[in-house]
């Protein structure tokens, strides 16, 4: 479980987050939405380390991960697998090395031992015979399946996604989401995803926070999404017409 | 001044937290073939026309009969290793190689490579810095060696074709009254040259922000920086060795 307590951050005197808390449960997706611009991947940066906050802090399973020192991060970091939100597959190395990276820097596997939990993670994401290719050869959809296999290699207990659907087309989506979740499911983890896809949030969305201009305006499950109250999270939800016909 | 002290903290971060000596081992040779070897063509091509247009400059302006032949290849010989092959290719290196670090790094952080390494728990300058300055400190001293060589030689060959200079006199005035410190002095420059630009070009890189635009912004800052860095280190190092 990861908890953080009021999150505060500002860029250049300009205010992006204003004391946000929350907690991502184990075990389940736990999704961040909101528009463009509300601080979802700030904060969530704010959350791996990648963004120090002005305040708050963040614990992982009670670890306090904000005011630790650089060798506990990183401990606590060799836990987190991350999906970004252009992959960020490594270039100049092909498919397999790509997913290899964490396990041949990180861990003392054997090297067969090492290939055979690559070839399982992609397997895992439905990825076979593509090992040698280069990040440049392959779909956007396989480059984020690339991106789940590497984030998942080293068995993390967290995983953070952020903005895995986007470019994608919405049938690549669900089986992106639908993958996601699996993995969750399957390895326990606790998963946060950074989105504003609604059909994301209707899918996979256990656990839904809203951000609204730095503030966060409601909490809840996908089911309660619809009738939350909170005039905000009805415009960004019913923003399109097909939903606006829904409701 | 807070560029000149995030540039030191840079620096700083590459002796901290380093991942396995194996690890650096891979990666050092790596970027030995890319700073090293694929420099060699154009190291090549500028040496051999630098000896060429230095030697029949220096016998144009050498018109005295009371200044003997060799003089010409001594002041060749001299120009070559104090000045011309270390400050000269490290110009050069500096826009192949330093611009090539730089638009790595850069082209790495906008695509959130760097992100990556650092949320996988590795200290990202020390993996991805470290080994090109490591690497490039080998690699360019061993570019000078060569380019003095190739300096010489084109001199050599160039008084062969045009005659300026006989063969033998050419070879006389090499060897004439010559200071083994030179040598010394030219790696020192070399290994500080090496050091500047791949340390500044990593920088430049490394904290690059925005898009395309701005990695090509980077590189060229890069390079820019280094040149700056090189005549300011080049002139200390006169100043303190020679002075």
């Amino acid at each position: 479980m990861i908890v953080f307590n009021n999150i505060a951050k500002s860029f250049q005197g300009k205010e992006v987050l204003k004391g946000i808390s929350g907690t991502m449960e184990k075990g389940k997706c736990n999704l961040i939405i909101g528009s463009s611009g509300t601080g979802k991947s700030v904060l969530l940066k704010c959350i791996v380390g990648l963004v120090s906050p002005d305040e708050g802090k963040v614990l992982y399973d009670d670890r306090d991960f904000t005011n630790s020192d650089r060798k506990r991060q990183t401990e606590i970091r060799r836990e987190i697998g991350m999906l970004f939100q252009g992959s960020a597959l490594f270039d100049s190395k092909n498919v397999e090395e790509n997913v290899l990276f964490p396990l041949d820097v990180l861990t003392k596997m054997s090297p067969e031992e090492k290939l055979d939990r690559v070839n399982f993670c992609l397997d895992r994401v439905g990825l076979q015979n593509v090992n040698k290719k280069m990040p440049s050869e392959i779909s956007g959809g396989m480059k984020k399946r690339v991106g789940i296999a590497r984030a998942i290699v080293n068995k993390p207990n967290y995983l953070f996604c952020d903005e895995p659907n986007s470019g994608l087309d919405p049938q690549t989506s669900m089986v992106i989401d639908e993958l996601i979740k699996e993995i969750t499911d399957e390895y326990q983890m606790t998963t946060t995803i950074v989105t504003h896809d609604m059909n994301s949030v209707i899918e996979i969305g256990e656990k839904v926070m809203f951000l609204y201009k730095g503030l966060k305006l409601w909490d809840g499950t996908n089911n309660e999404i619809t009738n939350s109250g909170v005039k905000e999270l009805d415009d960004f939800v019913f923003a399109n017409r097909m939903m606006k016909e829904f409701r | 001044m807070k560029s000149i002290g995030k540039f030191f903290i840079f620096t700083g971060q590459l002796f901290v937290r380093r991942e396995s000596f194996t690890t650096y081992i891979s990666l050092i040779l790596d970027e030995c073939i890319k700073v090293g070897y694929n420099s060699l063509f154009i190291v090549t091509i500028v040496s051999v026309f630098m000896g060429a247009v230095t030697t029949i400059q220096t016998a144009y302006n050498l018109v005295s009969p009371f200044i003997p032949d060799y003089v010409i290849s001594l002041v060749v010989r001299d120009m070559t290793i104090l000045e011309l092959s270390p400050t000269i290719i490290a110009i050069v290196y500096a826009g192949k190689v330093g611009s090539n670090i730089a638009g790595e790094l850069g082209t790495m952080r906008i695509t959130e490579q760097i992100d990556a390494l650092e949320v996988m728990g590795i200290n990202s300058t020390s993996y991805l810095v470290l080994p090109k300055v490591v690497a490039s400190m080998i690699m360019y001293p061993m570019l000078v060696v060569l380019s003095a060589f190739l300096t010489i030689y084109g001199g050599y060959l160039t008084s062969l074709a045009t005659g300026i200079i006989s063969g033998f006199d050419y070879i006389y005035g090499i060897r004439y009254e010559f200071i083994e410190f030179n040598i010394a002095f030219a790696l020192i420059k070399a290994f500080v040259f090496a050091m500047i630009v791949a340390l500044i070009s990593a920088f430049k890189g490394y904290y690059t922000t925005g898009g395309a635009l701005e990695v090509g912004k980077s590189s060229t800052a890069a390079v820019t920086s280094s040149c700056i860095g090189i005549l300011l280190a080049d002139y200390l190092l006169a100043q303190l060795l020679l002075g």
